[in-house]
């Protein structure tokens, strides 16, 4: 009897999960397309603001993490750069789009090494 | 007149509707990256804002006598900066400091009074340096009248040391920020088996490009700045960074000295301009959807 309430809960849980995180994901698109469309339009801290809003809504999407990268780099951060490069390899190792993104910026950082971090 | 299809029809109308979906869906999705220009902006090396005045004063300058290179690069670097810093760039004489450290040498030595706390380069492109404070070896050197290599320019290292000369030049000019270090622009060859690619066509006709070894005698020239970033007010060095580039010709070519001098300066300046401006290195980066 136990193991059957114990295995309701489970999938009750297991179900109702599953479309929370795929409203997270689904909000986390929306600021990433969002991003991407005034990013295009020059306006990079309104790009980042939604970039690091969607990396909020959903801490596993790589492509968060790799556009607000690519932000933080336009606005001189290179540290936090840096930081938002590495997330986004942690999550998504193999994606080959954000191994090059990465390649390039340590090409530029490491030239610039004794450059000082923009406040 | 209705009746069933034939199930080829049918078959065929299944993959129609497949096709279109997934037509519909790639429209409606979009790409899922984006290229997008960048422009990364990076901060200069060293803090000016209390200058607002550079003096390129002058160079020990050595070498290739179909150069002055203490002239030459005086001139560029001084254009370079008046289009591309802040800061106002004094017109003053070349200063021949080959000359000055000689009767420096000659008359009562103020070298190493205090020893100048000089911020080294660490970047990717610059060579390793050495200090600007002279060791002791090099402070009691005889200055060579002839720079012809490297070591000879050593002993010169005194000069840049010697914080009451810079900062009299300081006073002279109100406090500026003082440019000044060593240049060495010398000739050099090399021979030796280059790779490089011939096209070939073969007995139908078909190009093709082959990997060919050949044994090349080369010349060219070999650039050595040295750029010392002086306090006018202190007469101290705050910064200094070495630089080596080198260029190498066929040997039949015949390139001008000055020609080549630009040639490697060119390469060089964006790191030195890097040290007193910030600079936008431009990019391109792939946003992901």
């Amino acid at each position: 009897m136990f193991s059957r309430v114990a295995a309701s809960v489970v999938l009750i849980a297991a179900v109702s999960a599953a479309p929370l995180y795929a409203d997270a994901r689904s909000d986390a698109k929306a600021q990433v397309a969002f991003g991407i469309d005034v990013a295009q339009k020059g306006l990079w801290r309104e790009a980042i603001y939604r970039w690091e809003k969607a990396a909020e809504l959903d801490p596993t999407y790589a492509a968060a993490y790799n556009d607000l990268a690519i932000g933080y780099e336009h606005e001189g951060q290179l540290d936090k750069a840096r930081q938002a490069y590495e997330k986004a390899l942690e999550i998504d190792p193999n994606n080959a789009q954000i191994r090059q993104n990465f390649e390039l910026f340590k090409e530029i950082n490491d030239r610039t090494a004794s450059a000082k971090e923009r406040p | 007149m209705t009746g069933l299809l034939p199930p080829k029809n049918v078959r065929r109308l299944l993959l129609a509707g497949v096709a279109s979906v997934c037509a519909a869906a790639t429209l409606a999705c979009g790409p899922s990256y984006f290229e997008i220009p960048i422009e990364t902006p990076i901060q200069p090396k060293l803090d000016v804002s209390a200058f607002q005045r550079v003096l390129i004063a002058g160079f020990v300058a050595g070498g290739s006598e179909d150069v002055d290179a203490n002239q030459e690069t005086v001139r560029l670097l001084r254009s370079q900066l008046r289009s591309k810093s802040s800061l106002r760039v004094i017109d003053a004489d070349v200063m021949q400091l080959q000359e000055i450290a000689q009767e420096q040498s000659k008359g009562a030595p103020e070298t190493g009074e205090e020893p100048p706390a000089s911020k080294e380069s660490s970047g990717a492109t610059p060579t390793q340096v050495s200090s600007v404070t002279p060791s002791p070896e090099h402070a009691t050197q005889p200055l060579p009248a002839k720079i012809k290599e490297e070591k000879d320019l050593e002993p010169y290292e005194r000069l840049f040391a010697n914080t009451s000369y810079w900062k009299r030049i300081g006073e002279e000019y109100q406090n500026p920020l003082i440019v000044t270090g060593t240049v060495l622009f010398m000739p050099n060859s090399r021979s030796g088996f280059v790779s490089r690619d011939v096209e070939q066509i073969d007995g139908y006709g078909r190009r093709r490009v082959v990997p060919v070894r050949q044994y090349l005698e080369r010349k060219g020239f070999i650039l050595r700045p040295k750029f010392v970033f002086i306090d006018g007010r202190s007469g101290a060095t705050i910064y200094s960074e070495s630089y080596r580039e080198e260029v190498l010709y066929n040997s039949q070519t015949n390139t001008p000295a000055l020609s080549s001098y630009f040639e490697l300066m060119d390469r060089l300046v964006p790191n030195f301009l890097s040290a007193l401006s910030s600079q936008k290195i431009r990019g391109t980066r792939v946003l992901l959807k």
